[in-house]
């Protein structure tokens, strides 16, 4: 079994067929354990009170909305080395469920930085980046429709994605050094000897891995049904219908 | 390249070639605002320096549409594309020719639309300096974001669109320049920055916009 197997649209759609119930599953799992048990069964935090139960949607798609971006670029990369078709069908199923990612992260944000910093929206260096990172998604979702040729359309936005990647690392950098931010540093990391309070971290660990298991059935998803809007596409060309 | 270049040059300066365009609009659009902000000196010379430069990257985004399409449609990109030069070399000749038709002009225009905000004395020089070092940078972007979208018949909202957000990092050291300089404070870590990122962008991203120009030529 290796990765290139599954270039076989077929292949893929055999296995994805074969994984996507129990993603799905699994990610409601941990998505119902993590937040019922994160907003009805954890403490109030002594500063924040209720509003810290936030953490449980704001933290895992800010997460994603980033890792997202990621694996469009790894998808890109594949796609434009190898020509894995399914890969560039991925790195397109990705972008809208990227973006939602980073609008929760943003306005999740927003109801909770009302009551904490006192105002909905700063241009804080994350925010902002946030802001911009949401910019990228858009145009490389609109260069996507733009096109009508599948493979031209896989290759420039696959260039788009990376040369938008360098861009938003600059873009990162440039925004910190614009403005220094109300924003915490990272809540999470994986070289800290402790992060956040064990009470509130466990549920976020599961939140977390159903965000991740979410966005992998989703992306499967999206990737099924582009393949198949593909093959219809094909079929009704072969019969003289377009 | 030192051919192309003057091809490019004089396809420019020709009646029809667009030529001042940019600069007609920048000078506009800097009038424009002066009138939303209203008439206050104080005001306007404190926004003068940002806005000069966002007002120079929009300039400069509306003329990029005509920078590699003309050519596209009459079929001469193809024929450079077959030239015994690599497509890399058309790329850098043409923004080249577009930042001496458009930035370099936008750069030496801005002090002088400084003094209609208000621009404190201390901050023409570096007005001029940020734009002249920065445009290149903007100049390129735009050829980038020109090249994907060259096949598309509506792509002058696209191309805002894709350019828009990768003139961030640029925009935000330019615009710092300017404002530490018309503040007179020291400018020196934001130009560095500016350079390195404006010299930067024109080499590595000369080599993206040739590999994005061979796909949509395929």
């Amino acid at each position: 079994m290796s990765l290139w197997e599954y270039a076989n649209p077929l292949k893929f759609l055999a296995l994805s067929d074969r994984v996507l119930p129990w993603v799905s599953v699994l990610s409601g799992v941990c998505l119902v354990v993590g937040l019922i048990w994160g907003f009805f069964f954890t403490p109030e935090d002594y500063r924040m009170g209720s509003t810290v139960k936030i953490i449980y949607i704001h933290v895992p798609s800010a997460l994603m909305a980033i890792n997202a971006w990621f694996m469009m670029l790894v998808a890109s990369l594949i796609w434009l080395i190898r020509r894995h078709h399914v890969s560039a069908l991925a790195a397109k199923a990705a972008a809208p469920v990227g973006l939602v990612m980073t609008l929760i992260a943003l306005i999740t944000g927003a109801f909770w930085g009302q009551p904490m910093w006192g105002t909905w929206w700063a241009w804080d260096p994350r925010l902002t980046s946030f802001l911009i990172l949401c910019l990228f998604y858009i145009g490389y979702i609109a260069l996507w429709k733009a096109i009508e040729n599948p493979d031209s359309a896989a290759d420039l936005t696959s260039m788009l994605c990376i040369v938008g990647s360098v861009f938003a690392v600059l873009s990162r950098y440039a925004v910190n050094f614009w403005n220094q931010g109300l924003h915490q540093g990272a809540s999470l990391s994986l070289d800290k000897e402790k992060n956040v309070a064990d009470v509130f971290y466990q549920p976020l660990l599961f939140s977390i891995a159903g965000f991740v298991l979410l966005f992998f059935a989703l992306v499967l998803i999206g990737t099924r049904s582009e393949i198949r809007f593909r093959r219809a596409r094909a079929l009704m060309a072969r019969q003289g219908g377009l | 390249m030192i051919t192309l270049l003057g091809r490019e040059l004089k396809v420019a300066f020709r009646a029809g070639g667009g030529f001042g365009y940019a600069l007609i609009f920048f000078f506009i659009i800097v009038l424009m605002l002066a009138f939303g902000i209203g008439p206050e000196l104080g005001l306007l010379s404190k926004i003068a320096p940002g806005a000069l430069w966002v007002c120079a990257l929009l300039a400069c985004l509306l003329s990029l549409d005509r920078l590699f399409s003309l050519d596209y449609e009459d079929g001469t990109l193809e024929q450079l594309a077959l030239a015994p030069v690599p497509l890399e070399t058309v790329v850098l000749a043409k923004v080249t020719a577009h930042w001496l038709t458009t930035g370099l002009p936008l750069a030496l225009i801005a002090p002088v639309l400084g003094f209609f905000l208000g621009l404190p004395e201390q901050g023409f020089l570096w007005v001029f300096l940020s734009l002249l070092v920065g445009t290149p940078a903007l100049s390129m972007i735009g050829a980038f974001g020109a090249a994907l979208t060259i096949g598309l018949r509506r792509g002058g909202l696209l191309l805002s669109i894709l350019v828009l957000p990768l003139y961030v990092p640029t925009l935000i050291f330019g615009a710092e320049v300017a404002r530490r300089g018309a503040e007179g404070l020291a400018i020196g870590t934001p130009f560095a920055l500016l350079s390195a990122l404006s010299f930067g962008i024109f080499a590595f991203l000369s080599f993206a916009s040739a590999a994005v120009l061979r796909i949509n030529l395929r």
